[in-house]
């Protein structure tokens, strides 16, 4: 098993060594990789709060074992992070194979931190061969994860925008830019809030914030300095320190998470909150989290947008299995169930004239959900800034407001 | 139910005097002392290392106090143990008061009794069902506002009030004492074994002193020493509490706890070096907490030295009984209500504001997850039940080890046996992890054995060692004087009389065990889901429906054992009743 793994390993990286848009192309040992990938047990680390989410993996898990003799495993997280501890601690014990994560949900700074550590396999991605598929084009975000160029080493899954939610029932005009916030929650003190950074959604907006208030939107894709942060980000600051008196609790505590949040929205302590999917409202309705009248809407001049992905830490014991599953995570078929509003609503990453005429026809035919928001009507995506924002952004705050 | 001495025959007296045996019995303590420290040293070990700048895996080569400087420098650090001192020393002082208070002033009454019988099994529902039920009743939109809105209070939708995750984190401090309380209480009633309650207090009464005056001063001065490491285990576990702290604590900043987990899974892998220096900070607190509590016990006990000498009488304390009893009940009924909170949700499709029942009801999310649910009950249930024979062998062992041997077992024993409780989790967790993996143990279920049996142990020690030590010696004596050997009359005569307490002791040992999440998340390794990492998994998605389920059922399933075990009569006749648990 372990030669065959390092064969792999081998294989995988000089067919995709090449990064380049063009070179997606299918592996020669292809079918090898299947063959070997049979039989084997794949621990797909993947966050477990979400009841739709666990059943789609499930149903990813049926799939591929009567397809592929494959058994699919979720290990549900409470947070990503428990992964990477966990892979981190079989490096620190010198163990190089039969680790005990093979797949993991992952993006933005767990990527980066785990690519930077060099914990993760590959690259691979490139080399799968529904990697074709994908919308490298219109969709930037599936090859370059927060600014860091992927590289290969993480599949594309699903794509994400924010999108607001709020209660119809209850707020007929949502504010729809920074200086409509304020002046929004000056006139419903205590009805809005947002989840508090370092949670990514919370983190995403202040990122929001500042595009929404920052002069030279340009400045920032490249790196944060000492030199531009301070000044960049002051407008966003004192935003902040307007807004956050009239932030339910009076800003004193945040929620958790975006979940948390929209548990606040359904309890009536809150009237807006914010989603990474744009499916979320459309799929809590449906489930009975939401209640019918709640929709979403985006911020005048776009809302930022990114893509998750799925990659194999380095010492993954079924390598093979997992980019099999990670191959099959991009089939039309899987993608096509990941976006129907009733099943998980998650876009998907794949171009529609890559795929076959019968393919589109069936993403064409899926129906929206009653609030979700049409590619139209989402509007542009703004393309998140260098992480070197993000990080100094929620140290900035920490020192701010965390006290 | 009597054992039957009879049946002591003469084969048992020619065993007894036969071929010596190998005294496998004498390992037995150093194996249980092996089996505790190692893990917890080298636990450490892994923690101080990079506290001190020294992980390769990340980079770290050098020591040096960086990660202590950043540690210091961060700004969440002193709200974060304000927070942490207020709400654990708060809770370790007033479940302390609340339990010395109750058993002074309401021992021998009936309603002592009752709580007494419905302390046991809240001590089995899992700290976290506690907080996901509490979280809900406490909330601005929750239970007990629904009960009084509108019609009462004007709030057509929820007031913006921080009574969960207020800032001075009172709300983790119930939930901390509505869990400490039964511990604390149980712990008492299992030490008073070993004073002569009945025979003080007849002392105590004939020469005038009123019933609660008389407990205080001739019972407490000698019951204290016995509880001392229980209350020490619960100030430390109320410093390091991390998912009672998620559910209730603010979150900005939150206490040291789950501000140490937040840093532990941070994405910058570079944040464990300082999270890694806040787990010895956190040791730090912990042991200069019980330090503090020491210096207090001292000085507190030269004053009442001179409040008892000055031989007050005191009155029927009849007003703390009131106070004392209506606090307990109000804990109870808290407990209770979360309970019903979590069970309410877990068949409630819609249930919003103000609604005081859900409104839409559905049986859908049982059937959903019945599989799911079978298997993991499984998990649980084997992985506690094998948690809890461990143990019980290894107490069982170490007991009679000490009792062939005539051994008494210092203090300073006790300490070890108790050192799994009074380290943070999280300071040897990380270390313990790598430890596993390096053995190749992780992810493997003798790992996964071990790591639950560090907490396990120390609960079924505790509550097993008093009954066995106080089983009148007489009976072994009969039967050692009839022929029988040592192991016959350890099988025959002591386990038979002791079942009742080795039955409970397994039930305390299967809910400790099923209550676990972090050290099942670390020597797991994912591959075993237990209820408790299940409902901690989905509680992040913060959906009630299915929380509450999961709540529900982590919260029966340790109680199934202790139901099971209630049953079982008392040897009456032969023994003094056991006193573990009841």
């Amino acid at each position: 098993m372990r030669r065959i793994s390092a064969l792999m390993l081998l294989a995988a990286s000089t067919v995709a060594r090449p990064v380049s848009a063009d070179t997606a192309t299918t592996p020669l040992d292809w079918p090898q990789t299947v063959a070997a990938a049979r039989g084997q047990t794949v621990y797909f680390n993947a966050w477990g709060g979400s009841e739709r989410i666990n059943d789609y993996i499930a149903w990813v898990g049926e799939r591929v074992a009567a397809d592929f003799g494959i058994t699919l495993k979720q290990v549900k997280l409470a947070d990503t992070a428990d992964a990477v501890a966990r892979v981190l601690a079989e490096k620190t014990a010198g163990k190089s194979s039969g680790g005990s994560v093979d797949l993991i949900w992952i993006n933005g700074e767990n990527f980066a931190s785990m690519k930077a550590q060099a914990l993760l396999f590959g690259p691979f991605a490139e080399a799968l061969p529904n990697n074709r598929l994908v919308d490298t084009a219109a969709k930037p975000t599936t090859r370059i994860d927060f600014t860091v160029p992927t590289d290969g080493l993480e599949s594309p899954w699903g794509m994400a925008q924010i999108v607001f939610l709020y209660d119809t029932a209850r707020v007929t005009q949502p504010p729809r830019d920074m200086a409509q916030f304020l002046a929004w929650a000056t006139a419903h003190p205590g009805r809005f809030t947002y989840p508090a950074p370092p949670d990514f959604t919370g983190s995403t907006f202040l990122k929001q914030a500042l595009y929404g208030l920052v002069a030279d939107r340009a400045a920032l894709q490249q790196p944060a300095t000492d030199g531009n942060f301070d000044a960049a980000t002051a407008p966003l600051w004192e935003w902040l320190d307007r807004l956050h008196p009239l932030l339910w609790r009076g800003g004193h505590t945040f929620p958790q998470n975006d979940q948390a949040q929209r548990q606040l929205l359904d309890d009536g302590e809150i009237d807006i909150s914010l989603s990474f999917n744009p499916g979320e409202a459309s799929s809590a309705i449906a489930q009975g989290l939401l209640p019918p009248t709640v929709r979403t809407y985006v911020l005048d001049g776009g809302t930022i947008g990114n893509t998750h992905f799925v990659a194999i830490p380095f010492d993954a014991t079924a390598k093979e299995a997992a980019m099999v599953v990670a191959d099959f995570l991009l089939s039309p078929e899987a993608q096509l169930r990941k976006q129907d509003p009733s099943l998980w609503g998650d876009p998907t990453v794949l171009a529609m004239d890559k795929l076959d005429p019968a393919d589109r026809a069936k993403f064409t035919a899926l129906p929206l959900g009653v609030a979700t928001l049409s590619p139209a009507e989402l509007g542009p995506v703004l393309l998140e800034p260098h992480p070197s924002w993000m990080t100094r952004l929620e140290a900035e705050w920490r020192r701010r407001y965390a006290k | 139910m009597a054992p039957p001495l009879r049946q002591v025959s003469v084969r048992g007296a020619l065993a007894a005097h036969g071929r010596p045996q190998p005294d496998l019995l004498k390992a037995v303590p150093a194996l249980t002392l092996a089996v505790f420290l190692a893990p917890i040293v080298a636990g450490l070990l892994g923690t101080l290392l990079p506290a001190f700048g020294y992980l390769p895996a990340l980079g770290g080569t050098e020591i040096g106090l960086d990660p202590w400087r950043r540690l210091l420098l961060a700004p969440e650090l002193p709200a974060a143990l304000r927070l942490t001192l207020t709400s654990g020393l708060g809770a370790s002082v007033a479940s302390v008061v609340i339990v010395i208070a109750f058993c002074a002033a309401a021992h021998g009454t009936r309603l002592f009794r009752t709580l007494e019988r419905l302390l046991a099994p809240l001590l089995a529902i899992p700290h976290a069902a506690v907080a996901i039920g509490l979280a809900f009743l406490l909330a601005p939109s929750g239970w007990l506002v629904r009960l009084l809105s509108p019609w009462a209070t004007g709030w057509t939708t929820p007031p913006d009030l921080a009574t969960v995750q207020d800032p001075l984190g009172l709300a983790l401090t119930v939930g901390l004492v509505v869990k400490e309380v039964p511990y604390l209480l149980l712990m008492t009633l299992a030490a008073s074994g070993q004073v002569e309650v009945k025979e003080s207090l007849a002392i105590a009464r004939s020469l005038g002193y009123g019933s609660m005056t008389g407990w205080l001063k001739a019972v407490l001065p000698r019951l204290y020493p016995q509880i001392r490491l229980p209350i020490y285990a619960v100030i430390a576990y109320s410093l390091s509490v991390v998912d009672m702290a998620l559910l209730l604590a603010p979150a900005t900043p939150p206490p040291l706890a789950p501000l140490l987990l937040r840093w532990f899974n941070d994405p910058d892998l570079a944040t464990r070096f300082c999270a890694a220096a806040g787990a010895i900070l956190q040791l730090l607190i912990v042991i200069a907490a019980i330090a503090a509590w020491r210096g207090a016990e001292v000085v507190l006990g030269r004053l009442a030295r001179v409040w008892i000498a000055g031989g007050g009488r005191g009155g029927s304390g009849q007003a703390i009984r009131i106070a004392a009893g209506g606090t307990i009940l109000l804990l109870v009924v808290l407990a209770l209500a979360a309970l019903a909170a979590n069970a309410l949700w877990s068949v409630a499709e819609r249930w919003r504001y103000p609604a005081i029942l859900p409104t839409e009801w559905a049986l859908a999310r049982w059937q959903h997850h019945a599989g799911e649910l079978g298997a993991l009950v499984w998990t649980t249930a084997a992985l506690g039940a094998t948690a809890a024979l461990c143990a019980l062998g290894l107490t069982l062992g170490c007991l009679e080890n000490e009792q062939r041997h005539g051994l008494h077992v210092s203090n300073r024993g006790l300490w070890l046996i108790y050192t799994p409780l009074l380290v943070p989790q999280m300071s040897f967790l990380f270390g313990l992890q790598v430890l596993l993996v390096g053995a190749g143990l992780d992810g493997g279920w003798i790992g996964l054995v071990w790591s639950h049996l560090l907490f396990v142990l120390p609960y079924v020690f505790l509550s097993l060692a008093d009954p066995f030590r106080r089983l009148d010696e007489r009976y072994a004596r009969s039967a050692r004087c009839l022929g029988a050997s040592s192991n016959r009359v350890f099988w025959r005569i002591k386990l038979p009389m002791l079942r009742r307490p080795v039955l409970a002791a397994f039930a305390v040992g299967f809910a400790v065990s099923a209550a676990q999440y972090l050290p099942t998340l670390f020597a797991g390794a994912g591959r075993f889901a237990t209820l408790t990492t299940e409902a901690v998994g989905l509680a992040a998605g913060a959906d009630r429906r299915v929380i509450g389920l999961y709540a529900l059922v982590q919260s029966l399933l340790p109680l199934l054992p202790f139901v099971l075990a209630v049953p079982v009569p008392r040897v009456r006749r032969l023994g003094r009743p056991a006193q573990a648990l009841r």
